[in-house]
């Protein structure tokens, strides 16, 4: 799960990483309250979505007086921003954040991430701040200072210090960034995150080195017990059939081809995709029913599926195994019967009781193409897909 | 041999009196398991299905002899069961449960590492289908009459992809020695390379089939050490040829973020290490077929 720029800091701040004084709003006026509230001479009014490259995109806006945060923030809310980030279609902006903003010395970086080859956690540091970190891995990857985290021990004070006197900072500065290091990794740690972007890390003329931006996804798996970040999720930010998809407990991803596809399990459905195009199609979705393939479920993956405009035809691969075949056939008429589907649509069964449900389908009166094999399955559904007129959602 | 079960195997069931873990125990002992007795917190001395259940694993292991575990716990309680059994002794722990968080794995990787390797516990999983060695005994959740019983070894990241391989090789009459999955997660218990050395030194396997997908270091580590190491043919498969970057494709580990993840890469590292690489997932069949046909007893025979 993302958050957006206010929120990460909000939690960081909690933890006791220095922020520049901040607050959110929902509207111009609130942004020039907000400005007011906060008092200083200079603003920044930035854009909050779910994506880097704003600056570059016209999303960060510095103000120096509360007319030009007003029309800051009126020209950037309730419109999208695109970034290099976003796609073509960017997100919506519905919130801006106003920031004092202070003169700064020096950026860095500082970072956070779960290592799947170490297993553990791995801080990420380099006086190359304000870029990617992957363009400063390319060009100069000895600028990159990494420690990894002990999971029994947690990240000692030694490890952040060793950070800090490359960085290139006064002793009073180190200090700070210290503290900063610490800190941050304490939210990473309890708040459950899998990224940690602080880009860039600031030194400020006080000599305290502070979040100027930061960037935070924490793990799906964990929410159940992360409350407060459970409650920052904004489906704005997202591809509203995979918002919509997430509240029926759907695992859906839309992409941009032409054959819906409904499949349980991760790797099975991700095989399905690259079956269909190598058959010479287009997948238009990643969709995993998970083990729970009943009458419900499917007719609510069918509609999510068909609601894609571009699709013209699905198909419904689905190794019965504690299913079993006939379960779902039964479960594909019934979802068919509350469904209006008006493309062609393939099903695929294998795995326990398949005769049993082969036999429903081919009894059930309804129109299906039925396949054996996975390989059968996606040739039908390309032709079936080359022949069928475009569907109207 | 078979890897990691059999039919002697002694096995208990944590979460056994639970609708999934009662459900699931009961398709083991049917196919014929050697299940010997349940752990949940609170239930112990009554019995489940005609065996003992127990409130810790370290009663249940001294009570049963029970070696080996499988976890049937909600992902909030998981990490714990898991170290529980080790704690208790217990020397091969799989865990089907999906959505543990993955720090609560980095730190269940952690408690492991406290025995010496002689006696650290194997851990499997979790957010996988579990063992099956047909023929012998299952661990896990999978349907088990679509295995034939051979000398193929299995490791598969997915469930349903796994199955999808076992029936097309079924249907070609080539067996299974033991299927492992080591689950979808992107901080697994075991590796495919942990398994790899297992099959290697297992006398009833003599070709093993790897299925991974996209995200993370395992199928490159694994290659390399196949390089280096395996005497029997390996055949590799990559799932999410056509997944886009950065977006989590289902398994909280099949996500495209780094240089190496991608399927494309990983395909042409596992060729390059002398892997036989199926082309497409409906070939698994023909292809493991075609590489046990090259063998050079085979070839003799004929």
């Amino acid at each position: 799960m993302d958050v957006h720029e206010y929120q990460a800091k909000e939690l960081l701040a909690s933890f006791g990483v220095p922020v520049p004084k901040g607050a959110v709003a929902f509207s111009p006026d609130q942004a020039v309250y907000a400005a007011t509230e906060l008092g200083g001479w200079n603003w920044a009014v930035k854009a909050q979505i779910h994506a880097g490259a704003r600056g570059k995109a016209g999303g960060i806006k510095l103000c120096k007086t509360y007319h030009e945060v007003r029309d800051a923030a009126a020209l950037l809310l309730g419109k999208r921003l695109v970034t290099i980030q976003t796609g073509p279609e960017g997100k919506p902006v519905q919130r801006v954040y106003i920031e004092v903003a202070e003169p700064f010395d020096r950026e860095l970086y500082l970072g956070y991430v779960l290592d799947r080859k170490a297993e553990r956690i791995r801080v990420i540091a380099s006086q190359r701040g304000g870029m990617e970190i992957e363009e400063i891995a390319r060009t100069e990857p000895e600028a990159i200072l990494q420690v990894v985290v002990e999971p029994a021990v947690g990240l000692q004070a030694f490890q952040a210090r060793e950070l800090a006197f490359q960085l290139g900072l006064s002793i009073k500065q180190a200090q700070s960034a210290v503290s900063t290091i610490m800190n941050a990794y304490r939210a990473f740690r309890d708040c459950d995150a899998i990224m940690l972007e602080i880009n860039p890390l600031v030194v400020a003329k006080d000599d305290r080195v502070l979040a100027l931006d930061a960037k935070m996804s924490f793990d799906d798996n964990a929410l159940f017990r992360r409350h407060n970040v459970a409650d920052m999720h904004d489906p704005s930010q997202q591809d509203p059939r995979e918002a919509q998809a997430a509240e029926h407990n759907l695992n859906y991803i839309g992409l941009d081809g032409e054959i819906g596809c409904i499949v349980n399990g991760a790797g099975l459905a991700m095989a399905t995709m690259d079956m269909i195009k190598h058959a010479g199609g287009t997948p238009a979705n990643f969709l995993d029913v998970g083990g729970g393939a009943s009458p419900e479920r499917i007719a609510t993956a069918l509609k999510l599926v068909l609601s894609d405009a571009k699709v013209r035809a699905v198909l419904v691969n689905i190794f019965a195994g504690i299913n079993r075949c006939d379960w779902v056939a039964k479960g594909v008429v019934q979802a068919c019967e509350t469904v209006d589907v008006k493309v062609p649509l393939v099903v695929r069964l294998a795995g326990t009781n398949v005769e049993e449900g082969q036999k429903i389908l081919a009894e059930s009166g309804l129109k299906l193409i039925t396949a054996d094999t996975l390989a059968e399955a996606a040739e039908k559904a390309v032709a079936a897909c080359q022949g069928s007129p475009r569907a109207a959602a | 041999m078979s890897i990691l079960i059999d039919e002697t195997t002694p096995v208990l069931v944590q979460g056994m009196t639970g609708d999934k873990g009662t459900f699931h125990a009961k398709e083991m002992i049917a196919y014929g398991t050697n299940v010997v007795g349940g752990v949940t917190p609170g239930k112990g001395g009554g019995t489940h299905l005609d065996r003992p259940v127990f409130n810790t694993v370290k009663e249940a292991v001294k009570a049963t002899g029970g070696t080996t575990s499988i976890t049937f716990v909600a992902p909030a309680f998981c990490a714990d069961a898991i170290m529980e059994a080790a704690d208790a002794g217990v020397r091969l722990i799989c865990s089907i449960t999906d959505g543990i968080p993955a720090q609560d794995m980095m730190r269940v990787k952690r408690y492991l590492m406290r025995y010496p390797k002689d006696r650290r516990p194997m851990m499997v999983g979790p957010n996988c289908a579990g063992i099956i060695s047909p023929g012998k005994a299952m661990l896990g959740i999978m349907p088990g009459h679509i295995y034939l019983q051979g000398k193929v070894g299995i490791i598969s990241r997915s469930g349903t992809l796994g199955y999808e391989a076992a029936s097309q090789m079924k249907a070609k009459n080539i067996g299974i020695s033991t299927s492992v999955g080591i689950g979808g997660d992107p901080i697994n218990g075991s590796s495919f390379l942990d398994h790899l050395a297992l099959f290697e030194e297992d006398p009833e396997t003599e070709a093993v089939l790897m299925i991974g997908e996209i995200g993370g270091p395992q199928e490159a580590e694994a290659s390399a050490w196949i390089k280096d190491n395996m005497s029997k043919p390996v055949i590799g498969f990559v799932a999410g040829l056509t997944a886009p970057k950065g977006r989590r494709m289902g398994h909280a580990g099949a996500i495209i973020s780094a240089v190496g993840d991608s399927a494309s890469e990983k395909a042409e590292i596992m060729r390059s290490c002398g892997l036989t690489v199926a082309p497409n997932p409906s070939e698994f069949g023909s292809t493991v077929a075609g590489v046990l046909a090259k063998r050079p007893e085979r070839r003799a025979a004929v």
